[in-house]
């Protein structure tokens, strides 16, 4: 019998499962060794030397590489580990969560001054919210 | 005997920190939140207790993916503020109630709720955002605080239900505590929020507002809110939320004491990508 996973229907939104969680579990320690200011030095000197000394899938590693912090999600990442990335890039929070829908910096800033994403038409897939897959990305990313 | 004679609910969104940290509380965007703690600050001189049980949830700080303890209790003498990745934060060396705390972690256990013990552990924003919201910058922390960590970020999270019922048993531990101590026990993280992916950025005032009034009056009923129900309508980061249900739970009323007094009720948005609630109830002698 398959385990219930009621939350694989809400839109733009990846739940960090047992499953998820297995995938990403190098990944995740990789961004956990990132804690330490002299690891956070050698990962800045040589990306690419760094990651290699984790047994991380290539798709990860690119990921990285990338800063796509979707892709790192997809690839079993979890936010709060993801974090690390963004603390050694200098990047806030807010910054990394925007980064997330294509918004630049000030839209997404923007967006949250006036009260957030709503959760109108973004609670189930197929509704027609801004998270939903076909309006990605959003802001003026998306319009061009 | 020892007493629980109030608990506060708050956020504790790191910005907070990083906020008071660099002195920007005064500045437009951070001003509105922090008026909402004034009353509290004063709250808190004017009621001080002897120790703070304090629920929080770890950001992937003590506890990596090597070990997931879904309830932690720290039982060691002190705790140091950790480094997240941007040094740590200037604040306090949190001093721990190793007596109170063991004798909690026996009795809980025997109640049937498996806590892992923690003899040693740093803590991060979870814990120290809410000291500081309402304690401000002192040299030291007012009193003794028992961390409690809670696993909210690898899912299957416990239940809102466990929550509460967890809270009821740290009531009776406490209680049964032969010491005269005035205990407050504090829930944190939420509200509303949501901190990946193309969502990011949800908040929900509707839910948020809805779940302040059933925690004040009607705790069973947000006790039997399911995890699916705060990821849809608060956002995957909302289910910090069950944190607060650990504290409703060992309120006087759950146990047939009288309704609690609303000292104090605060909500804001936003707080960098989150919403900011905050509630301070008081037990009623």
């Amino acid at each position: 019998m398959s385990l219930e996973k009621p939350y694989l229907d809400v839109p733009g939104t990846t739940i960090f499962d047992a499953e998820q969680s297995r995938l990403g579990y190098h990944l995740n320690q990789f961004c956990m060794s990132l804690m330490k200011a002299a690891n956070r030095e050698r990962f800045k000197a040589n990306e690419r030397a760094y990651l290699d000394e984790w047994p991380m899938t290539e798709e990860q590693k690119q990921a990285v590489l990338a800063r796509d912090l979707n892709r790192c999600i997809k690839a079993g990442g979890n936010i709060y580990f993801l974090a690390k990335i963004g603390a050694t890039d200098g990047k806030s929070f807010q910054q990394m969560a925007g980064s997330m829908t294509g918004m630049t910096e000030e839209e997404y800033r923007d967006m949250m001054i006036k009260g957030g994403r709503s959760a109108e038409g973004n609670r189930i897939i197929g509704e027609d919210g801004d998270a939903q897959a076909h309006h990605q990305p959003q802001g003026k990313a998306g319009k061009k | 005997m020892a007493k629980i004679t109030a608990s506060v609910y708050t956020s504790h969104v790191p910005a907070i920190g990083a906020a008071i940290d660099l002195g920007k509380t005064q500045e437009p965007y951070w001003q509105p939140v922090f008026q909402g703690y004034e009353f509290s600050k004063q709250w808190m001189k004017d009621n001080k207790p002897d120790v703070i049980f304090l629920v929080y949830n770890d950001h992937a700080t003590a506890f990596s993916l090597e070990m997931i303890p879904t309830f932690a209790i720290g039982t060691a003498a002190e705790f140091t503020p950790a480094d997240e990745g941007y040094g740590a934060r200037p604040v306090p060396v949190v001093q721990g109630h190793p007596e109170l705390a063991s004798h909690i972690a026996q009795s809980v256990i025997q109640q049937d709720f498996d806590l892992t013990i923690v003899n040693k552990m740093d803590v991060d924003h979870g814990l120290t955002v809410p000291l500081s919201l309402m304690c401000g910058q002192p040299q030291a922390w007012p009193c003794p605080v028992i961390p409690f960590a809670v696993n909210v970020v690898q899912y299957p999270v416990p239940s809102g239900q466990r929550c509460f019922n967890l809270g009821k048993a740290i009531r009776r531990a406490v209680e049964s505590f032969d010491k005269d101590l005035n205990v407050q026990i504090w829930g944190t993280g939420g509200m509303s929020h949501q901190l990946q992916g193309p969502r990011a950025g949800l908040i929900n005032k509707e839910f948020d507002n809805a779940f302040l009034d059933k925690l004040i009056a009607d705790p069973a009923a947000a006790a039997a809110i399911p995890h699916i129900d705060y990821v849809r309508e608060a956002g995957s980061e909302g289910i910090e939320l069950v944190m607060w249900l650990i504290a409703r739970g060992a309120m006087a009323d759950i146990d047939g004491g009288k309704p609690p007094k609303v000292a104090h009720r605060f909500y804001h948005v936003p707080a960098s990508n989150t919403a900011v609630g905050h509630l301070i109830l008081e037990n009623q002698r």
